[in-house]
Formats: structure tokens, sequence, C-alpha cells
């Protein structure tokens, strides 16, 4: 077994209450729910294989194919939707070349919407990873994807200036 | 430790900091002020401070409501107001330390207002400002005034002596309290507090459990994560009181993950609280032991429903089970469970610590108390307020908020997120109380209040809850799973230009349908907002039948063009527009090919303002 895996099924108790919490802690280990360390978990917890994909592909958290290594969250709660998150989401997908729920083919970001980050009133928003951007328009969308492909060129990055990032700025 | 001690210590503590000799600084991070730059501005301050090599206290306090302010800087020299600084930059942190802190120069255009005693010339009283004057602050009394991370804080401001005095007193006694206090459930529908209670504590079993439910997953409402953030401990005193009024030994806390900060606020405030023995065994050395623990929730919204949120704390899938039996008499593995919201629970620690009198002096005959809501949307002040309930929705809309922004017409405001509904402006001035908004065909809800304006379409508001709830729903029962789905497909045609006539009533007919047949409160609720959108707003349908969005939103029925008397052929569209819809020569002016437009909008927003001359039409 996976010395990770090992550690966290250890941190916990083998029962069903245990079963989101090791969950989420794998997820956050390995960016994704690999399908050997949900038997595992199924062996360890006691739960039934199909009941353990069952709470895992019920909850939007869980993923079972490898994220980016950033992932974007676009809000798309009401007063982002009222002052234009759908317009934010069109030009990410049209900037990045993917749509939502996909990676980029590079693995730099996977596009993901959720419910509402809960910044209402600097709204529309997004995430990247833990950083919260306020108060986006289409614009502004371009230059914070033309920002983070310049870091990358920086640091010698292979995937800057792949395809599928579009041309930044016009 | 004997609970006196425990607060005379804090409070030494606090005045100490109130009397520092040196200057204090509070910089708001909670999430709002942090995607605002909060975080830049902490940086700026110290290395400015630590340049000039300053002594002065450098605070994190939670948000104080105004976020159209973020970020914002408090400084208090000794025997002076406090002053408040909004929009700060890094830049203007540097320069607030050099003109404030080591100079004399509180500079007065650039203050919000001051707290505490005395006054600056020039600068109004913070609480004076049309944002903060009709609000009446409680639940978020220490909100951007204490560090959340510092109990003592807490401790020095009164926190905590509502346990003490509570566990002084019989649960009955506490129940008495509750019910003068008129205390209804802030997650939504109003119960009495009491009552829940009551009903647990009546219910069999040795075992019992005491929940708060943080999953608030409302689009558009972000009040408790503002207090979980910016006053952790006022909710765990409320769990506390709880636990021992119905005779839990267990409380859980159901916070939702995406809510990183107040998942480690809680983190750390339940550590300090076993420090000083505010939990775990023989709390205050009253006998009363109780533990909290914190579980994350995995993205699902059917989970704010009380009976999911108890299936997914059990690790199964978070879908909800027919009531009765109520989860007071059976609840989290099948013992009885109280469920409560975040402000509901800090409310309970306010009315204990203040007596039910102090509370009931707030508020309407049936909704008392202060309610707090997050005031978004198209308002030119969004931001996180309290008001006492019975306020006039114009008095929110309009006095704090400021009114509509860049003047535009007010045209609805939602309440309740996806369980609620849109009121007109003719409700302008109901009061916001249990019963009004429940009769204008929506409900309180937790908190979220969303402005529209003229330029919100008011078929693709109630378009975009319903593919919320419908994306949402459990599936368990029919009803919802499939009735949303009807709905939805019904909305997306007639906001696509392909209505036909009869699709309103088809809509009020599965309305009643879902209402009446769904399991649980999301498939109950799910069609307000077409219903209320339907109620108030009918012409709006009919206009998207006849082809045409009024507020020119739906991109089916809406069209780009330029007008040639007004376009000088600059190009800059031209250049801008992602389909090549857009031709025209350098100095004449440009056309737009229908046939090619996606409808982005682009070339409206990056036409310069001097020209103006790319409209939006529907017709």
């Amino acid at each position: 077994m996976d010395e990770r895996l090992g550690a966290i099924l250890s941190s916990h108790r083998p029962e069903q209450a245990a079963l989101i919490p090791i969950l989420q802690k794998v997820q956050s280990a390995f960016g994704y729910l690999p399908e050997e360390a949900m038997l595992e978990i199924a062996r360890y917890t006691g739960v039934p294989e199909s009941r353990v994909y069952g709470v895992a592909s019920f909850y939007a958290q869980f993923r079972f194919t490898p994220m980016g290594r950033k992932r974007i969250m676009v809000c798309r709660g009401t007063a982002c939707h009222v002052r234009g998150s759908p317009r934010i989401l069109d030009e990410i997908k049209k900037v990045l070349g993917i749509d939502e729920g996909e990676t980029t083919p590079d693995g730099e970001y996977t596009l993901e919407t959720v419910a509402c980050i809960g910044c209402c009133a600097l709204s529309p928003t997004m995430m990247i990873n833990k950083e919260v951007y306020a108060k986006l328009t289409p614009a502004k969308v371009r230059q914070v994807f033309a920002g983070e492909a310049r870091e990358r060129e920086v640091r010698g990055d292979p995937a800057a200036g792949q395809e599928g990032m579009g041309s930044p700025t016009a | 430790m004997r609970f006196e001690e425990i607060q005379q210590r804090a409070r030494k503590e606090w005045e100490a900091l109130q009397r520092s000799d040196s200057p204090v600084i509070l910089v708001g991070t909670a999430t709002c002020g942090r995607s605002a730059g909060a975080l830049a501005v902490l940086d700026a301050l110290r290395e400015e401070l630590c340049r000039r090599d300053i002594a002065a206290r450098l605070i994190e306090v939670g948000c104080v409501g105004m976020c159209y302010a973020e970020p914002i800087v408090t400084v208090r020299k000794p025997g002076r107001p406090a002053v408040w600084y909004g929009h700060v930059t890094p830049e203007a942190a540097s320069r607030l330390v050099a003109e404030y802190v080591v100079g004399e120069n509180p500079m007065p255009e650039e203050a919000l207002g001051t707290t505490g005693e005395g006054r600056i010339e020039g600068i109004p009283n913070l609480f004076d400002l049309p944002v903060l004057k009709p609000q009446v602050r409680r639940v978020l009394r220490n909100c951007g005034f204490t560090d959340p991370t510092n109990v003592d804080h807490y401790l020095a401001n009164g926190g905590y002596s509502g346990i003490a005095r509570a566990l002084s007193m019989t649960p009955a006694q506490i129940i008495e309290e509750l019910k003068r206090s008129g205390l209804r459930g802030r997650g939504g529908a109003g119960f009495p507090a009491w009552r829940k209670w009551q009903f647990c504590i009546e219910a069999k079993g040795d075992t019992k459990y005491a929940i708060c439910n943080a999953d608030e997953g409302d689009p558009g409402a972000f009040m408790n994560r503002s207090l979980l953030e910016g006053d952790p401990h006022s909710v765990l005193e409320g769990l506390l009181i709880d636990g021992y009024t119905i005779g839990a030994k267990k409380g859980y806390i159901y916070c939702r993950a995406e809510y990183p900060l107040a998942l480690e606020r809680l983190d750390i405030a339940l550590r300090q609280m076993r420090e000083y023995g505010l939990l775990g065994e023989n709390i205050l050395g009253s006998g009363f032991s109780f533990d909290i623990e914190v579980k994350e929730g995995a993205g699902a919204f059917v989970c704010g429903e009380e009976t999911a949120l108890m299936a997914s704390i059990e690790g199964r899938r978070g879908m909800p089970r027919p009531r009765p039996p109520f989860p007071a008499v059976s609840g989290l593995w099948g013992k009885p469970t109280v469920i409560n919201n975040v402000e509901t629970l800090a409310s309970v620690a306010l009315i204990l610590q203040n007596g039910a009198d102090w509370y009931a002096e707030c508020g309407t005959e049936k909704s008392k108390g202060t309610k707090t809501f997050s005031l978004v949307g198209k308002v030119k002040r969004p931001g996180l307020i309290e008001v006492p309930l019975g306020i006039k929705l114009r008095e929110i809309v309009y006095d704090i908020g400021g009114g509509i922004l860049n003047d535009r017409e007010f045209k609805a405001v939602q309440t309740g997120g996806p369980s609620g509904g849109c009121l007109p402006a003719a409700m302008l001035d109901s009061p916001v109380d249990y019963e009004a908004l429940a009769a204008a065909g929506s409900i309180m809800g937790s908190g979220g209040m969303v402005v529209m304006d003229e330029d919100t379409c008011m078929v693709d508001v109630a378009r975009y809850f319903l593919d919320f709830v419908q994306k949402e729903s459990c599936g368990e029962c029919v009803p919802c799973r499939l009735g949303t789905k009807q709905m939805i497909d019904v909305l997306n045609d007639i906001t696509q230009g392909r209505g036909r006539p009869g699709d309103v009533d088809l809509l009020l007919e599965l309305a009643q349908a879902v209402k009446k047949g769904a399991l649980c409160g999301l498939g109950q609720t799910a069609p307000n907002p077409v219903l209320t959108t339907i109620r108030y707003f009918r012409h709006e349908y009919e206009a998207h039948e006849a082809q045409r969005c009024p507020a020119r939103v739906c991109k089916a029925l809406i069209r780009y063009r330029i007008d040639p008397d007004k376009c000088r052929g600059c190009q800059i569209c031209l250049r801008n527009c992602p389909t090549g819809a857009i031709k025209g020569e350098k100095r004449e002016p440009h056309t737009i090919d229908p046939a090619l437009c996606s409808r982005c909008g682009v070339c409206m927003e990056v036409c310069p303002s001097r020209f103006k001359a790319v409209e939006c039409v529907s017709e």
C-alpha cells in the first residue's frame, strides 16, 4: 500500500463515519481519488466498494482523474451571476481552450465552477487555488492569465507558451 | 479555573491593549478583505513599521461588513479615537504609517470614520455613516474590532459569560429564557428555537447530539462565513449552551469545505477553549462535559437540509429522508439531535449573556431581535449588515446600500436564495420579517439579499436558480429530480427564443406539483423563484415569448450594433472581437455581422467612452 494512504487510514477509526474525512485527505494528498485507494479505503472501513464509490461520486468535491497544478473555481453565485459571471466563464474557456471540468493539456489548470465562494460583495469572482480574484471583467481575466504565463516563462517552466493558452492580450 | 479568574485575566489584557502606549493597527483580513488585497496591505504595514523601527501592535481582525471599502485598516493612537480607512493599497498603507502613525496627520480626506471616545476634526463618527446608522450590531459586534484568534478578546467583551450563567440554571430555565426572547431559527424557516430544544429534552435516550449547521450554501449569502471568520467563539459558546440544555455530550459543526479560513479559525478557537477549560471534561468545574468536532462538507448544497446533513456526518450520501421522525426524536445515528444555524447559536449566546428582555427590545411582535444579511448585487455599498427585524426593505437598499449602482432603476430584491423569491419595487416599503416575506411569496432564508436593477432579466434569474437546484437535486425523489428538469427545459426554451404560448401556465402547473410532491425543503421551495418572478414580472415572460428580452441579457434575443454616426473607425472593437464579426476600414464606420457575432459584448466593453458607438438591442 502507498505510504501516504497507509498513514491517512491509520489516523482514522475503521468506521463509516470516517469515510468522508478519509476521502478528503486522500484527495488532498493525491490530487484525486485513485481507484486502488478507494478499494483500500473500502477494505479498511468495512464499507462496501460500491458504497465508497457511491459516496465519492455524490459529492462535488471528489474527482476521479488527476487535477491540474492550479484549480480555477469560477463562482456561479447569484451576485456574481447578475454582475456578469457567465461572461467571465466564457472568457476563461476561450483563453485556456478548455471546458468546465477539463484540464489543460499541459496539466497546469483545471477549470471548475462552484456554487458560491462567498465573496458576493466583490463579484464577479474566481479562485485560483486558494487565492480569490475579485471584481473581474473579461479584460481582467486575460490580464491574470497573461501574467501567469509570463511568470512561468521567467521560471523557465516547460509549460509556458504551450498550445491552449491562447493569445493573452490583444 | 473559575470563570471569574479567566474573565478577569482577559479583561486585563484587553484593557492593556486599549490603553497601549504605542499605536495599534487593525487590518481586516477575512476572506472578503483578502480578495481585495488585505494581505498585501498587511505585509506593507509590517515592512514599513519594521523599516522605521516603530513599536506598534499589528492585529488581524474580521470583517466589519463594509465590503465595498475593503481593504480596511484602523489606526488607534494613544488617547485618541480609532480612525478607519478604506480602499487601502500597499502604497497608501506605507503613507499612512508616515503621515499618521509617525506624524500627526490623520488624513481626514481618506478616512471613513472614527470609533471610540473623542473626535478628530473633519472625520465623522463611523456609526453615524448612512451605511451603519440604521444597523444594530449585536451578532456582529466583535467582527472587525477583536482578534478572532484570541479568546481573551472574546472573553473581555462579555464572551462565555452566557455559558457561565447557563451552567447555574436548569435546562427548563434556559428554555424559558429563550422562549421569552422570541428567538426564531435563523437558517430560513423561522421555527422557534426553544421548541426544537424542548422536543429534544423530552425525547428519550441517554446519548444526544447538538449540531451547528454551517453549510451555508445559498449562492449570494456569506453571513455565516463572516461570523465564523470574525468571531468564531460566539458560535461555539451557543453550541455549548445548546449541548448543556439538551443534555448532549458531543457537538458537531458541519462547515463547508469552500470556507478554508473559517475552518482554520474554528480549529484555533477550539484549541483555545480546551486550554481554558471551556471544552472537554468538567467545563468550568460544573460537572458538564462536552466536546465539539468539526466536520468538513464535501460540496453538496442539499447537505444544508438537516436530515441530509446528518447522513453526511454519518459518512453516507447526503440524501434527505422523510420527516417525521424529526431529528429531535431520531437524528444522528438514530439519537435525539438538535440542529441549529450559525447565527441562531450566536444569538443564543447573546441572550444568555444579556437576558431575554434585552434581546426582545429589538424587532417586531412576532420576529424578535436582529438579523444579518449579505447585501449584494447591484447596490453601491454591498456588504454584510445587521438590522433589527421589521426594518423596511427600502432602508436596507437605499440607506445602507446607498441605492442602485450607476443610479439605475431598482427592479427587484431576491431573498432566501434558491428557496426564496424576488420582490418587486412595490414591496420596498414592506417590513422585513418572517410573516411579511412569506406573504410576499419569498422567505427570510439564511440572509442572502441580492439587489437587481433594470439590466437584470427576471426570466434569466428564474432560470439561473432553477438550473442551480436542478444540478444540486440529490435525485432521491421524482418530483424534484424530474420536475425541476422539466421546468428548466421550459425556461431554457423561453430564454433561448423557443418559447411557446402556454409555457407560463405549464410552469405554474409544474411548480405546484414539485412544491407538493418533493421530499425535502430543497424541492419543496425550488419553484419559489419561478413563482415569484411570474407573479411580479409576468410581462417579462410574455416579452420573451415575443422574442424580446427587455433587460438585454438573453443572448438569443439580443444583438449588438454599431451606430454609424458615433463610430470613428478606431478599430479597437475590430481588433478585440474574438469571432472576427466586425468589419470596416480605418476612420470609416464599422459594422457587425450578426451571423458571426457570439454576443460576448467585448466590443461594447472596449469601445472608448468618448464614442460609446456600440449598443445592445432587443427588438
